[in-house]
């Protein structure tokens, strides 16, 4: 139970932030949401069986490996994007339209000249 | 034992493409490898291809782990017609990068055999979080793409691009989470038909939302328009054939073996497909951009493909998969061409270049041919697999369905149209020598749209173009004939890719029943996966 309500808390925290302006709190939302994901991920194996498998010989408690493997990689993949999203948020000359002041179009590079306000929160 | 080489499709690209940052930029081994090895990749497609055409399904447990537990690599006549056609794509716009220089810009040869690498390893795998690591490997390299080749220096359609992208790839890793938890597998063959189990249907209904973010499907198709148009030209034809194909095919994979064309979710799908290709080919309309009214052709085509697995007969399964290789190869084609009058001309902007009917005929045939095979007209491909689709549509008692794809089809028509009536006849634009000399320094200088430009080295630049850049052969100009032979012309390497493509449609056209034959087998182990889940699954 503790684990679906921090997977839902997670959820609606990331989505929230999503949603919100900024680049970094869109960032942080998606951290939040990868989050929630590998915790499902971890709560679908089952949490019931957690010991070791190796030790002792008994395996009928051990805890399923594979959610774990998954969570691993998973990590891995989201940290990269995470980089390149926060890469993301600090180039570029104040043409970042998640913020509320801009008024750019992205089909019309002429316009996009004339902001140079680089502000990233 | 050819099966023992399926990961070779994966790994050798991921091998060179690592290789290739460590080799010097400006290095001509860098454009030696990363062809060479695409030439591989399509050699190697085309033989799975020979080998899979007769209905084998060739599988390998990687590190010959026993059935059900080993990630699977499988290879049937639908991916590699695929992986085919995907490869060829994929060659062709490398191509046209090494022309037009684009190859040179740093790691870019690379980042390409990285994408090429994923690509092929999500048409191969047969297991569901194996495919999410191969999308994600197809896309990281495609940021890089994005951003290294934007001509833009805003980074916004960079930013959008990578928040969809990663939003989708959260949720489709949701939706292998749930189906781990209610199955215990992920193994794409030991879920077959488990579509049955609400539960399982629903879970699965959740990496399909994903996975249609990526295919661009209405309506969450706003994304790709608007994306696609900051990247380079190369880039979005690069895409084009590879990026939401790979979507489509995994919904095809995953309607066929988990749902087997369960009726309720088919028709959910019909009704999906028929917006997008409905709303695609409308939104083309509104555009004024060569590149974004061919982005909007791309979400109208993936509505068109999607018909065929949403009907889920054998004719309309082989029809969509007609489709689908006819969509890659036309719109590669079509983006192709745009890239190369933006790369001379400096835009793709219908009321900026004007008159290339009688400047450019080798530009203007493979337009022609792309967009004559887009609509749908004989002896083009496109031809083929529209009239496959409409008569399969037809027998599968949805009159509608193909009533709406004649309807559509004369809506992609007009689209095409005005840009033949803007861009192709009509008076050139007295200022074009100035943009195509513009253009020209700002790529030599390497300068963003966005900045300025020295307007007396434009000016000089412009009035020697027409001086010399191909002199009148023979012919004595009329004075103030606006059609006369000198100025800016396309260069020719620019356009054989696209011509080369152009003729892949026509041989497709005439060979339709080849072709035909070939996404026959296909489809045949998409409606009986018998054949998939014995070769993955041992039993």
């Amino acid at each position: 139970m503790s684990l679906a309500l921090s997977i839902g808390l997670l959820a609606a925290a990331g989505v929230f932030l999503v949603l919100q302006r900024g680049m970094i709190r869109i960032i942080l939302g998606f951290v939040l949401l990868t989050h929630a994901v590998n915790l499902l991920i971890i709560a679908a194996g089952g949490v019931g069986r957690r010991d070791a498998p190796f030790i002792g010989g008994d395996t009928s408690m051990a805890a399923d490996p594979l959610p774990q493997a998954f969570v691993l990689t998973a990590i891995v993949i989201a940290f990269a994007i995470t980089v390149v999203l926060a890469t993301l948020a600090v180039v570029g000359k104040g043409d970042d339209d998640t913020e509320a002041d801009s008024s750019l179009e992205l089909s019309d590079p002429e316009d996009s000249a004339s902001e140079k306000s680089g502000d990233l929160k | 034992m050819v099966e023992l080489l399926l990961p070779l499709f994966v790994g050798a690209p991921l091998l060179l493409g690592g290789l290739l940052f460590v080799v010097p930029r400006l290095s001509p081994l860098q454009p030696i490898i990363a062809m060479g090895s695409l030439l591989a990749v399509l050699g190697g497609a085309v033989t799975l291809l020979v080998l899979t055409s007769d209905g084998t399904v060739l599988a390998h447990q990687i590190s010959l782990w026993p059935e059900g537990i080993a990630i699977a690599f499988v290879a049937d006549a639908f991916s590699a017609l695929i992986l085919t056609a995907a490869a060829l794509v994929a060659v062709i716009s490398f191509q046209y990068m090494i022309v037009s220089g684009e190859s040179r810009s740093p790691s870019i040869p690379a980042l390409v055999l990285v994408l090429v690498g994923g690509v092929a390893g999500a048409l191969l795998t047969a297991d569901l979080f194996n495919l999410f690591v191969f999308i994600e490997v197809m896309l990281l390299p495609s940021y890089g793409l994005l951003i290294f080749l934007s001509r833009r220096s805003d980074m916004g359609a960079s930013r959008l691009y990578v928040v969809v992208n990663l939003l989708a790839s959260t949720l489709f890793l949701a939706g292998v989470g749930l189906i781990y938890a209610i199955q215990g597998t992920v193994n794409l063959a030991a879920l077959a038909g488990a579509g049955d189990d609400p539960a399982t249907a629903i879970a699965t209904a959740v990496c399909l939302s994903a996975i249609a973010v990526k295919a661009s499907v209405f309506p969450v198709h706003g994304w790709l328009s608007r994306t696609y148009a900051a990247a380079s030209p190369a880039v979005a034809a690069l895409f084009s054939g590879l990026h939401t194909k790979v979507a489509v095919y995994v919904i095809y994979r995953i309607s066929a073996v988990i749902f087997e064309g369960d009726s309720a979710w088919m028709t959910a799908i019909l009704v999906i497909a028929s917006l997008t290709l409905v709303v695609g080919a409308f939104a083309a309309l509104g555009e004024k951009d060569m590149r974004a009214i061919l982005l909007f052709q791309m979400v109208s085509g993936i509505g068109f493909i999607l018909i065929g697995v949403a009907l889920f007969t054998p004719g309309a399964v082989t029809a969509g998969i007609v489709y689908m290789t006819h969509h890659m190869i036309v719109m590669g084609a079509l983006l192709l061409v745009a890239s190369a009058i933006e790369h001379t001309y400096g835009s793709t902007r219908l009321e900026r270049v004007a008159g290339l009917r009688t400047r450019e005929h080798l530009v203007t045939a493979a337009f022609v041919i792309g967009s004559l095979s887009l609509v749908g007209l004989p002896p083009f491909s496109g031809f083929v697999a529209k009239y496959a689709l409409v008569l399969a549509s037809a027998d599968a008692d949805a009159a509608i369905v193909a009533g709406l794809l004649i309807v559509v089809s004369l809506v992609v028509l007009i689209a095409m149209m005005k840009i033949w009536a803007e861009m192709f006849n009509g008076k050139r634009h007295p200022d074009v020598e100035v943009l195509a000399a513009e253009s020209r320094i700002r790529t030599r200088n390497g300068l963003y749209d966005t900045e300025a430009v020295n307007q007396d080295e434009v000016a000089l630049e412009a009035a020697r173009a027409i001086e010399y850049i191909d002199p009148p052969r023979g012919i004595i100009g009329v004075e103030g004939d606006p059609h006369e032979h000198r100025g800016t012309r396309v260069p020719l390497p620019l356009i054989y890719p696209a011509l080369i493509l152009g003729g892949m449609s026509v041989a497709l056209g005439f060979g339709g029943e080849f072709l035909v034959s070939l996404a026959e087998q296909a489809s045949a182990g998409l409606i009986d996966t018998g054949d998939y889940v014995k070769a993955v699954l041992g039993r």
